[in-house]
């Protein structure tokens, strides 16, 4: 969090992508500034992941643009490995490093991209763990942990590196019931803290009590932005007002 | 009996398989080095690199090991008069680094093919995770991919070890003094005595490969990642 206080962190400027034939991706417009809580939701397949997963690269587009603080997203490369260092990602499935102890997860990235020395980047590692509750399980490797601890640690892996922007695709849907808050919660602490994020979810109760705006994606397309409280409690369109009436009534 | 150790004494067995433990070590040095030099290449973004490690392992991988050799041995030393050393050198060093850089080019193809199956086992999470926190495309291969990949190999990799120690016979086509000349020696000149030449000759193959298999196998067990 060096960068100036205000300004856009994501720019995403008539972002357009196929799978074959398939619009994933339809003409997506979205500007996130800096210190907000973007909430992504939408039905299976309306292409909320892709967006994620494009604002790093880890998708493609086939047309249209991608700023991060300003700067285009390169194509390949050092330039790009660089630009993703700033921007942490938290998987569904957590994909922690099954080969490495849970702090050697989080001291890999300093270390080795930003030539961090490895005993500040323990120091470090210790203090996110410590953050995130699991800095007990610090040489343990990630199958001897429980999903919600291991999503934790996913999160401290990510802000390890100090990012702009936190995206987190689908963070808690691969995790049991009991395991949801504990995540939810690291989160919530993130948003406190003014952390800027861009969340792909289905937990509406996180969507209203920590998300500065919604953002409604259907068949590709953002079909409507608006505030948590006015999109839950009176959505615009007929696609938002149906699929939340799906969702809400259990 | 008398026989028997009139043939031992004639021949020596035992520097005859010191001779394959030889061939085997240098030859698994170097087809692990060719290999994984190719695994990166294959797996590369670059299609060049990529392409021509896959044309190399098909072309290495399909072409039987007797003609590596003959193409090493009578192809690039003797009618091209390349080797790895100066070429006043004893004929029989010659004739064993052919043997080596042969079963190592050959057996490079397997390990290549051991290693990419081993990335395959690497689910696709980890690469993009590697990457997310800025990992260049080295950095990775080294530090998340192929350690992994490694260890999901190493069970392939001790079956092409096995085979490589096995395979090192037929150099004795290039006149290489590895146990299976001294086994076709033997039974020209006593071969009264061919079954005790089978039995001897057998099992120091079981010696030298079931240490190999017992180890490979411990090892990867004790590698696996767990997930």
């Amino acid at each position: 969090m060096v960068e100036d206080d205000r300004g856009p962190v994501v720019e995403m400027e008539h972002v357009d992508k196929y799978f074959g034939d398939l619009h994933v991706l339809n003409d997506i417009n979205l500007v996130v500034d800096k210190g907000e809580v973007v909430v992504v939701i939408g039905p299976s397949g309306s292409g909320k992941s892709t967006l994620c997963r494009t604002i790093n690269r880890l998708e493609s587009i086939d047309s249209g643009t991608i700023r991060i603080a300003g700067k285009t997203l390169p194509d390949e490369g050092k330039a790009l490995a660089e630009l993703r260092a700033k921007v942490g990602m938290v998987f569904q499935s957590f994909n922690l490093f099954a080969h490495k102890t849970v702090l050697e997860n989080i001291t890999l990235g300093p270390t080795k991209v930003r030539k961090t020395p490895t005993a500040e980047a323990k120091k470090r590692g210790m203090e996110l763990l410590e953050r995130v509750g699991v800095a007990n399980q610090a040489s343990k490797y990630p199958a001897q942990l429980s999903g919600g601890q291991q999503q934790r640690v996913a999160i401290a892996r990510a802000l390890a590196m100090n990012p702009m922007v936190m995206l987190f695709d689908e963070p808690t849907s691969a995790l049991d019931p009991e395991m949801v808050n504990e995540v939810l919660d690291v989160m919530v602490s993130l948003v406190k803290q003014g952390m800027t994020m861009i969340v792909v979810t289905h937990e509406m109760g996180f969507a209203r009590k920590a998300g500065d705006r919604v953002v409604f994606m259907s068949d590709g397309q953002i079909v409507e932005t608006n505030t948590p409280d006015k999109f839950f409690t009176d959505p615009q369109t007929a696609r938002a007002q149906d699929f939340l009436s799906k969702i809400l009534t259990h | 009996m008398d026989r028997i150790s009139q043939m031992l004494s004639d021949y020596n067995v035992l520097s005859a398989f010191w001779m394959t433990v030889q061939l085997t070590v240098w030859g698994a040095l170097g087809a692990l080095v060719l290999g994984t030099i190719v695994t990166v290449m294959r797996v590369s973004p670059v299609a060049v690199f990529s392409k021509a490690a896959a044309f190399y392992t098909n072309v290495v991988l399909y072409t039987p090991l007797t003609l590596i050799a003959f193409f090493f041995a009578f192809g690039v030393y003797m009618k091209m008069r390349i080797s790895l050393v100066p070429l006043s050198s004893p004929h029989v060093t010659h004739s064993f680094l052919m043997g080596v850089v042969a079963l190592a080019v050959y057996h490079s193809s397997l390990v290549a093919e051991s290693l990419r199956s081993g990335i395959n086992t690497v689910p696709a999470g980890q690469a993009e995770a590697a990457r997310a926190i800025g990992l260049d495309f080295g950095q990775s291969l080294r530090e998340v991919i192929l350690p992994q990949a490694f260890r999901g190999s190493i069970a392939p990799l001790g079956n092409t070890m096995i085979a490589l120690c096995k395979n090192t016979t037929v150099v004795a086509t290039i006149g290489v003094a590895e146990s299976a000349l001294v086994m076709k020696e033997m039974i020209e000149m006593y071969a009264d005595l061919i079954v005790p030449i089978f039995v001897i000759m057998a099992t120091g193959f079981v010696i030298l490969t079931l240490p190999l298999g017992l180890v490979f196998t411990w090892w990867s067990k004790r590698a696996a990642v767990l997930r």
